[in-house]
């Protein structure tokens, strides 16, 4: 907006020095700051505005915090436990880290509610911001998204059996849900390549968009310009205007200043747990989700058989159109939600139903005796849980050596042979192989018992020029020995 | 609220007073957004720096036996080391023979198996009261110290440390063909 006066130069302030200036000159960042922060705000800054940057902050810091997460976590089914666990029982500052990154997702929900209700309210997507509306809209289900994915990705008890009954959700859609099932899950059962996928979505996929979306809405919002008061004409506004910079910038870093604090002493003193690590075969557990979506979990439980159309798929979609037409069909100027009584019911009523129907969740779970036992035991185990200290994994190579003392004790003999003779010195432990002589793993696929004892007795001239020595062995012996090498896989 | 709205002139950055007090706050504000994100960078910086603050790949102790079972110790014992190497979030688990011995002041001794010489395992053999490896013929005396053959220097003796009345040691590989001992992983 001022480009013309600082590109030509200097009339109305002398020309910057030093590295600011030089830096201004090449890139021209005191005009995108200005432009930035000298956005006209009808009527003034108000801390009914603060909540947009706030969700901006949040979403920025999930980012960040994310993207240290990934220092640690391994996404597969295997791992991504053992992974968590040690971010949190054993990395520094990972507990606090994995608290402020689950715990800010509840926040961005609760933010995004107040964001969406201030603008709903204030008729504030009135006045050509039809697509301002609709890219928030958007933003709202990428979010919902966010939440659902990342769920899922410490793979413990509560997160397991959640998702299982998400994506089970799903499949009752007619025609399509059972693909749209198979196709979250990666398979029809929940498992490893489910993770992969939620992983995939919560961090490229999902992010890409919500960073696209981002940028749209705050162009359009730009280009629409602030809508201001109720008593302001969303088209044309007239009331004085204050700009973005300083009083709104301070009003909005006072949201964020909340949520740091919030948010800091919460992840402090009540840290975020883990439970114990999936078990698909529990087939006690009671899977419940997290807070905001108890109200669909509830709304779901209603709807069965035939009818079952109505509640999973017409309602939702019905609400979700209504939703998303809202600036279409509201083409009154009027702001005031005292005069639009029919917007302010429809909102009381969907505000009324959604919070309705999570406490009847909790209510419910509370009087169920069978069932408010069985939480209380999950909670117990998820804090028994989180007391332990941390279990590393035991590495594959380790298991193939468990494995064979178990199995064969003919195999195990030939174990304590193989190193006796100090095979392993030369083949390695497990015979995996070392820079002196090729390992012997899979072997027992290539030669048949009678020819390993022959090679054993009577090495080639290759062998022997790699310093393979006869082996000299009572029958038996070397009997147990084959059997050890053949074990090898 | 409209009152405050004080920017109606038709140029707002203009006065120099306004000017230079948006400034001010802009120099306080930045400063203030710097010291919070110093702040909430530090658990980010413990968090990715953690492997410089705490050991993450380590060979750990291993329990020998208790001291009782070698307190009349008259040749080397052979024990079962089982070896616990955490990597990260994982470990392996892996054995290895050692044999428990006495040096020439009595005090206890770990010596691993792998010879000194090219890694074969060299066992007791108890009626030349030696070890000897079986590969080259390299022998070492019942504490180790190298008495013939190939090997450039005695059998190898591993870290140990007393806990509680058992006796642990720190399992560790060292290279091969050198007369001085020293540890490879």
């Amino acid at each position: 907006m001022h480009s013309t006066h600082t590109s030509e130069g200097d009339d109305a302030s002398p020309p910057a020095s030093g590295l600011w200036g030089w830096l201004n000159r090449r890139t021209g960042v005191d005009d995108l700051l200005r432009s930035a922060l000298d956005e006209p705000i009808p009527g003034g800054a108000r801390f009914a505005y603060v909540f947009g940057s706030g969700l901006l902050f949040i979403f920025i810091s999930q980012v960040i915090t994310g993207i240290f997460l990934a220092l640690y976590y391994v996404p597969s089914a295997d791992h991504a436990h053992t992974t968590v666990a040690y971010i949190t029982k054993a990395v520094t500052g990972g507990s606090f880290l994995r608290s402020l990154h689950a715990y800010a997702a509840s926040a961005m929900v609760v933010v995004l509610f107040l964001h969406l209700s201030q603008t709903y309210i204030y008729g504030s997507y009135k006045g050509r911001r039809e697509l301002l509306w609709l890219s928030g809209c958007v933003l709202f289900g990428l979010v919902l998204a966010m939440a659902f994915t990342g769920y899922l990705l410490p793979w413990d008890q509560r997160a397991y059996f959640a998702t299982a009954v998400g994506t089970n959700a799903a499949s009752e859609i007619p025609w399509i849900g059972e693909s749209l099932k198979r196709l979250m899950r990666g398979g029809t059962e929940m498992g490893t390549l489910t993770i992969s996928r939620f992983f995939v979505a919560h961090v490229f996929f999902v992010p890409a968009c919500i960073f696209a979306l981002v940028a749209a809405h705050i162009f359009l919002f730009r280009k629409a310009g602030a809508a201001g008061p109720v008593s302001e004409d969303p088209y044309h506004p007239k009331q004085k205007v204050e700009l973005f910079y300083p009083r709104q910038v301070l009003m909005d870093l006072s949201l964020t200043a909340l949520l740091i604090i919030g948010l800091g002493l919460f992840c402090f003193f009540v840290p975020m747990q883990l439970g114990p690590p999936a078990n698909p075969a529990d087939a006690q557990y009671v899977p419940r989700p997290e807070w905001y979506y108890l109200p669909i979990f509830q709304w779901l439980k209603y709807w069965h058989g035939s009818a079952a159309i109505v509640g999973v798929l017409v309602i939702p979609t019905l609400l979700v159109l209504a939703i998303l037409a809202v600036p279409f069909l509201d083409r009154n100027i009027e702001r005031r939600p005292w005069k639009r009584p029919a917007a302010m019911g429809g909102y009381a009523f969907v505000v009324f139903m959604l919070l309705g129907l999570g406490l009847r969740s909790q209510y419910l779970d509370r009087h169920d005796p069978g069932v408010a036992q069985q939480l209380a035991k999950q909670n117990a185990e998820e804090e028994e849980y989180a007391h332990k200290p941390f279990e590393p994994e035991l590495s594959s190579a380790s298991l193939v050596a468990a494995n064979v003392t178990l199995a064969d004790p003919l195999a195990a003999k030939g174990k304590t042979i193989f190193e006796a003779q100090s095979c392993n010195a030369c083949h390695g432990d497990g015979g995996v192989g070392t820079a002196a002589a090729p390992g012997l793993i899979g072997i027992g696929k290539k030669f048949s018992a009678d020819q390993l004892a022959e090679l054993f007795k009577h090495p080639t001239a290759k062998m022997k020029a790699g310093g393979m020595p006869p082996v000299d062995l009572p029958p038996d012996d070397l009997r147990a020995l084959i059997a050890y090498v053949e074990s090898l896989k | 609220m409209v009152e405050h709205a004080g920017h109606s002139e038709d140029t707002p950055h203009k006065p120099f007073s306004l000017e230079s007090r948006r400034s001010f706050l802009a120099v306080l504000l930045g400063l203030g957004s710097f010291c919070v994100g110093t702040l909430l960078s530090v658990p980010l910086i413990r968090f990715a720096l953690f492997p410089l603050l705490r050991r993450t790949t380590e060979v750990k102790e291993s329990p020998v036996g208790a001291l009782s079972d070698f307190s009349s110790l008259t040749e080397p014992m052979m024990r079962t080391l089982k070896i616990e190497q955490v990597d990260g979030w994982r470990k392996a688990v892996s054995e290895k023979v050692v044999y428990v011995t006495k040096d020439a002041e009595g005090q206890l001794r770990v010596l691993t198996s792998i010879c000194p010489h090219l890694g074969c395992t060299v066992p007791w053999n108890k009626e030349k009261k030696q070890f000897v490896c079986p590969c080259h013929g390299a022998t070492f005396a019942a504490d180790g110290r190298r008495v013939s053959g190939p090997s450039l220097r005695g059998m190898d003796a591993l870290e140990t440390s007393i806990q509680d009345g058992q006796l642990l040691a720190r399992f560790q590989y060292f290279r091969q063909l050198v007369a001085d001992k020293e540890v490879i992983g």
